[in-house]
């Protein structure tokens, strides 16, 4: 692994010395909210052109870089002088205010807060589950899932549908629930907590709470399965590990609620925009459902438009680190905006406009770095499937409500819409 | 050119596997799988695009002599 040279930082242009200094500090607490509902904030572009990076100050009051270009952001996600422990002091968090952090940090973190070899074994653990022979495996299922959805938003009568409940939701739902062996019965109860945990704005005692129950659930479920194991992910991992003496319930009571967690609220998010991302552009919907080998470059457009999870890619510095002009100080927090870095223009020509033949697989939507999204190959497949199939079998699907009157979820750090209100 | 996979710090994404399988593939573990170190014509390409995407850094390019 080649560390990021001090001396050429990659994304900082020796040129770019106009405007404020990298280090100054804003008035706006960020992550700020999308506009129009899908442009990126204008102050991510200032801080992109004029450094590309700033120190700002989060809605949990905390100041940390904000690193807004794309080039930079891969660099210092692939940098690991940049931890993602997120028991660090510091951690970047736009979620959780520093108090509540206290209260969580006695809790083991999963994967994704953790560095190096620790972060190792643990993924290495659970990237057999998610190779793409398996994800492949699993296409027939996901597809008669979907059908099955789309069957019962035909056999209404009304022809319309909130379509985040019809379809967006309970697809990724059903689908990280039978890949884990958690009875899709109580997908009702994850759903009510998966929710609030992803929004700025849930109160610290609620996401505590909800944290715990759901820990609780999880950890009867794995007790359970080391009694009684049955053929999903959960029990394969619980017999992996004792055999390999390693063994530990806390761990996998945090990976199953990491997988669960992020099964649920990304992929249905990502399905809700990408359906409106495709409505908004006819002629470019026209040219998929001519062709359905157009989709997987489509789906990366979708995820790289969007790039729902803006600031999951968050770090901090673990030695005083230069980037161009600017030292970055040793417990210094980092936060690399995937949305900034996805609408690059020196990366991705005129990055406002969606443009389904664009191509272009190098976006951040799923990180980059040692950490970089575990189920991607899921989330594409299932996007692939349900835009196919539901603009195939529904080729009147329109939206039933101005884009201005459709909710967008302005306070959740993975971006989405609360309903969808769909008509055919 | 031929393609370089460090199987230590592979972390499985698979991104290379769905850039071009014919050069890429993953064992069960998910650890990349060089199927040839010497892509040519149209997988090279793709090849090149697979070392640019893959996010831990386990492939590298390596040109060689000869090299067009």
């Amino acid at each position: 692994m080649t560390e990021t040279a001090s001396t050429t930082t990659p994304g900082i242009s020796s040129t770019t010395t106009s405007g404020p200094a990298s280090g100054e500090v804003t008035d706006a607490e960020f992550p700020l909210e999308r506009g129009c509902p899908f442009s990126t904030p204008t102050e991510y572009e200032q801080i992109r052109e004029h450094s590309p990076l700033a120190k700002v100050r989060l809605t949990t009051g905390r100041e940390a870089w904000w690193i807004a270009g794309h080039e930079l952001g891969r660099a210092v996600l692939a940098d690991r002088r940049f931890s993602s422990d997120r028991r660090r002091d510091n951690f970047p968090f736009v979620s959780t205010d520093p108090e509540t952090r206290k209260q969580l940090q006695d809790q083991p973190t999963s994967m994704i807060g953790m560095d190096g070899a620790e972060h190792a074994q643990a993924r290495r653990a659970l990237m057999g589950e998610f190779t793409v022979r398996r994800m492949a495996g699993l296409r027939p299922r996901i597809q008669q899932i979907v059908d099955q959805h789309i069957d019962e938003m035909l056999s209404s009568d009304q022809r319309t549908a909130d379509l985040v409940e019809a379809l967006s939701l309970p697809v990724p739902s059903l689908v990280i629930c039978e890949l884990l062996g958690v009875p899709y019965a109580d997908h009702d109860f994850f759903q009510a907590r998966s929710g609030p945990l992803i929004r700025h704005t849930t109160p610290t005692e609620v996401r505590l709470r909800i944290q715990k129950e759901l820990n609780t659930y999880l950890g009867a479920l794995i007790d359970r399965k080391v009694t009684d194991p049955t053929d999903d992910l959960l029990s394969r991992q619980i017999a992996k590990h004792h055999a390999a003496g390693t063994f530990d319930r806390t761990s996998l009571v945090s990976m199953a609620f990491l997988l669960l967690i992020a099964g649920h609220e990304t992929t249905a998010n990502m399905i809700s925009l990408g359906v409106v991302g495709l409505l908004q552009h006819p002629d470019q919907l026209a040219m998929i459902k001519e062709d359905p080998e157009k989709t997987p470059p489509a789906v990366e457009e979708l995820l790289r438009y969007f790039t729902i999870a803006d600031t999951v890619t968050a770090r901090v510095a673990t030695e005083d680190v230069q980037l161009g002009d600017t030292t970055i100080n040793a417990g210094d927090g980092v936060v690399i905006s995937g949305l900034a870095a996805d609408h690059d223009p020196t990366v991705f020509t005129d990055p406002d406009r969606l443009d389904l033949e664009r191509g272009a697989r190098h976006h951040v939507a799923f990180g980059f770095g040692p950490h970089q999204c575990i189920g991607q190959t899921l989330a594409r497949m299932e996007l692939q499937i349900v835009f196919d199939t539901l603009f195939r079998r529904i080729p009147t699907l329109r939206l039933a409500a101005p884009l201005d009157d459709i909710p967008f979820k302005s306070d959740a750090f993975v971006y989405g819409a609360e309903r969808l209100p769909v008509a055919w | 050119m031929r393609i370089e996979a460090d199987t230590d710090v592979c972390i499985g994404a698979g991104q290379c596997v769905l850039t071009d399988p014919t050069v890429f593939d993953q064992h069960d573990d998910g650890i990349v799988m060089l199927i040839t170190k010497h892509p040519e014509g149209g997988a090279a390409h793709r090849a090149r695009e697979a070392v640019e995407l893959c996010p831990s850094g386990a492939l590298s390019l390596i040109e060689e002599p000869g090299d067009s």
